[in-house]
């Protein structure tokens, strides 16, 4: 697949195996879990035809997990690759939803591998220090991540991302982009989910026609002449059951393809949501530092347009000071100051989000069109394939049939 | 099936046209011109002649009857010998007050100077047919009798009037007539040809002429102790039963495959749609979304039609091949009581006190029946295993077309996709 060479332009990247750990956890119980083995080797190295050993280091899901929420953090602004499933969804019946079955370990370490590609070619995040470091040092980058300060940046972004507040003036683009994001993410749910059913029953018709090889072996001990014909064909129909397995195991890979951007819909939406706060934080700053202008109007004009208890209270009680207003003016007037301040930094920061996330949602979008082309070429083709074995079976059926 | 048999076949066949008994006429057992059935009682006037006209060999019946087996087993249909032609067609709609019902159009060419007419045209009902194969079963009991389509169905289950259920029947009783048309002896019967010429079938007095054969029959159903079975009737029986399990499995197999793939064909009906639903917030994406959604409609219409096919063509016919064994069965058993009779009374014989050495006759008439019995019977045997052999594997080969063409038209679909798939990549050229 054609990804942009940055990082990957000096360096190879691979995922190149997984293993079974025990050890204990961080409440001193025993656990097993899973690790990949990270292999990274300079570009030129292999272009000289030396080919030497990678540097490698072993790193579980979990680790991946903890960079995934760094870049979140640190890049709110772009679209950032989402990790494979962490546990398995859309099963069909068959497949096992245990996550220490070897398949989705498999699945899970092409899923792992992807992503790393994916961070390494994106233009921004490839040069990212503490992704480089995920890469080549083993010990001692959990607390190299731990620094960065960003667990706790994660949590409040959650609570952000989850907060109900209303923007006045959205980015049109952005609102756009998020209704996409949502039916994005809904309408691959309900492919994959249909999907699914639809593969266990196709398993079902593959593997009933293997009874038709038993019987048709039984029938053939009971014939003279017809012996042979029935035998032979009944093994067709029993290669024919057993092909079922490949089928839908190439299957499965067209399922995770759709996955990874069922979850890069999230990381969309995500961007979008960031637009909004920002959008808000904004909008809260310019409405407060219109609130304050309008209380110094009124203060130094002696007018109350907006009711206000200390305004009620000053008409029961008398009015101010000439020395208290000036006091309350004079703060009001460095209240104000600040908050233009404030309202300049934040339109600064909307407006420089709006730009980078922008760049980065068209790069998005072009490489979306791009590979779920790509994903529907592999599936026709995955579909060619099972045509013409279908066909290929019941000719060699048909053969012995008609020898019968 | 008769295209190998010489034109001296089947002497009941041979005679002049105003000896056939009318079916009509009530006047006498229909069954006294048929040779293979025999005058019970007579004292020995008459000669047993084979279907094949020559007269039987009693010394040695395996040889006339392995003649018979050569001539009958040459299975080449050669138009030109063949000089009975039958097709059911054209199924309709009756509506009378009384009750609605089906009829099929009975079409029939012939050479053969047993008919007045070289073509008939007429049209009969499921219970004409019925009348048929009973009259047929009576009369020739020493033959095999092909199945008819299953008599009862479950109201309210099946649609008596559906279009498949009615070509389902109507392909049934075409291989039912064309099975006696092709059939050395019973090609020849009476009744056979009333049905296909006779403007009415006037029922009730086949009902008369049954009581009426009900005497000659009656042996058959006789009493007698059955006795052990020689090897090669023992072999058939044995093969009979052990068919019957391999079908039976076979047909719940099938149905089996076509529950399954009408479950599936829910989920494509399913899944198609929602690329669709997917292509219509896509703009880069759109037309490949929608033309998989396509390409998926289409593999939903070819499975839909395979499932239909097997449903009409393949189940009926194994179930007809089941009815099939179950004649066959009793045709066997009605053997066994002919051989039960004739063994009992030469038994009885034997221990007679008086040392007479000349066999009665009516022990001697017993013995014909059942070397008749047995020849008929191999013969019938070996053609309906040359019919079994070339039933299946048109069958099979049938089952295995069908599932050619389901794939092929996936194929067509999925690769005509491809073009369409690639189309716009083209033209953007590389997107890095």
């Amino acid at each position: 697949c054609s990804k942009s060479n940055f990082l990957l332009k000096k360096m190879e990247i691979s995922v190149a195996e997984a293993e079974k750990r025990t050890g204990k956890n961080a409440v001193n119980m025993q656990e097993t879990y899973t690790v990949y083995l990270i292999e990274t080797r300079p570009v030129d190295a292999a272009s000289e035809g030396t080919n030497p050993v990678p540097d490698s280091l072993w790193r579980r899901y979990s680790e991946f997990e903890q960079l995934r929420n760094y870049l979140l953090v640190t890049y709110p602004f772009l679209v950032v690759p989402p990790l494979p499933e962490k546990r398995a969804e859309f099963v069909w019946h068959k497949l096992s939803a245990d996550n220490m079955d070897p398949d989705f370990v498999e699945r899970r370490r092409v899923g792992l591998e992807n992503f790393l590609l994916r961070v390494a070619s994106h233009p921004d995040l490839s040069t990212d220090k503490i992704f480089y470091s995920f890469l080549t040092e083993e010990n001692g980058w959990k607390e190299t991540v731990f620094e960065t300060g960003f667990q706790a940046k994660a949590d409040s972004r959650l609570k952000a991302l989850n907060a109900t507040f209303r923007v006045k003036n959205p980015d049109k683009r952005f609102a756009e982009m998020k209704h996409y994001g949502d039916e994005l993410q809904s309408v691959i749910s309900q492919l994959l989910r249909v999907r699914a059913r639809a593969a266990d029953r196709l398993y079902g018709v593959y593997k009933v026609h293997g009874n038709y090889g038993r019987v048709f072996s039984e029938w053939s001990a009971i014939e003279k002449e017809m012996g042979d014909g029935l035998q032979s064909a009944g093994h067709h129909m029993d290669a024919y059951a057993a092909s079922v397995d490949d089928i839908l195991e190439e299957e499965e890979h067209y399922a995770d393809q759709l996955k990874e951007y069922l979850f890069y819909a999230d990381a969309l939406r995500a961007v979008c949501r960031k637009h909004e706060l920002t959008q808000y934080e904004l909008e809260m700053a310019a409405q407060d530092l219109t609130s304050k202008k309008q209380q110094r109007e009124e203060l130094a004009t002696g007018t109350i347009r907006t009711f206000s208890l200390k305004g009620m209270t000053s008409k029961l009680f008398g009015q101010e000071t000439p020395e208290q207003r000036e006091a309350k003016l004079k703060m009001l007037e460095t209240q104000i100051e600040e908050g233009e301040e404030l309202v300049k930094e934040r339109n600064g920061e909307c407006e420089e989000f709006v730009k980078s996330a922008w760049v980065d949602i068209e790069r998005f979008k072009e490489q979306k069109d791009h590979d779920l082309r790509e994903a529907l070429i592999s599936y026709a083709i995955m579909q060619i394939s099972m045509c013409k074995k279908g066909i290929q079976v019941w000719n060699n059926a048909k053969e012995c049939f008609s020898k019968m | 099936m008769s295209a190998g048999t010489p034109r001296a076949l089947a002497s009941s066949g041979q005679k002049p046209i105003q000896d056939i008994r009318h079916p009509l006429s009530a006047e006498e057992s229909a069954l006294s011109r048929s040779p293979d059935v025999l005058h019970p009682g007579g004292a020995g006037e008459r000669d047993l002649i084979l279907p094949n006209g020559t007269p039987v060999d009693t010394s040695s019946p395996t040889s006339s009857s392995s003649l018979l087996n050569r001539l009958q087993l040459d299975d080449d249909l050669d138009g030109e010998t063949r000089d009975l032609f039958v097709t059911v067609e054209d199924p309709k709609k009756h509506v009378s007050t009384m009750e609605t019902y089906i009829t099929y159009r009975v079409c029939t060419k012939t050479t053969r100077t047993e008919f007045d007419l070289p073509e008939y045209s007429l049209r009969r009902r499921y219970q004409d047919f019925d009348w048929l194969r009973n009259k047929l079963e009576e009369s020739q009991p020493t033959h095999l009798i092909p199945p008819l389509p299953e008599k009862f169905v479950m109201k309210g289950v099946v649609d008596r009037f559906s279009e498949e259920f009615v070509e389902t029947r109507r392909k049934a009783l075409d291989k039912f007539l064309k099975r006696v048309a092709d059939h050395p002896v019973l090609s020849f019967n009476e009744h056979f040809n009333a049905f296909l010429s006779a403007k009415d079938l006037n029922k009730r007095q086949g009902l008369a002429l049954l009581t009426k054969m009900g005497e000659s029959v009656k042996y058959v159903t006789g009493g007698y102790k059955v006795r052990a079975r020689p090897v090669e009737f023992a072999a058939m029986g044995d093969y009979l039963d052990l068919f019957t399990q391999k079908l039976g499995t076979i047909d719940r197999i099938a149905q089996r495959i076509i529950k399954e793939q009408s479950e599936f064909l829910m989920e494509l009906r399913e899944y198609g749609p929602v690329y669709s639903s997917w292509s219509s917030f896509e703009e880069d994406l759109h037309d490949p979304l929608e033309g998989v959604s396509g390409c998926v409609s289409n593999c939903s219409s070819a499975l839909e039609e395979l499932t239909e096919d097997m449903s009409e063509d393949f189940l009926p016919v194994l179930r007809e091949y089941v009815l099939y064994i179950e004649s066959m069965k009793n045709v066997l058993k009605k053997r066994d009581q002919v051989q039960a009779e004739y063994e009992t009374k030469l038994e009885a014989v034997v221990f007679r006190e008086d040392k007479k050495t000349s066999v009665p006759a009516d022990v001697e008439k017993c013995q014909d029946r059942v070397e008749c019995f047995n020849a008929d019977l191999k013969a019938d045997w070996d053609r309906w295993e040359n019919n079994k052999r070339q039933d299946f594997r048109q069958l099979l080969t049938g089952m295995s077309d069908k599932n050619i063409q389901y794939y092929e038209k996936c194929l067509a679909a999925w690769e005509s996709l491809i073009p369409l798939l690639q189309d716009k990549q083209e033209a953007k050229g590389e997107t890095n």
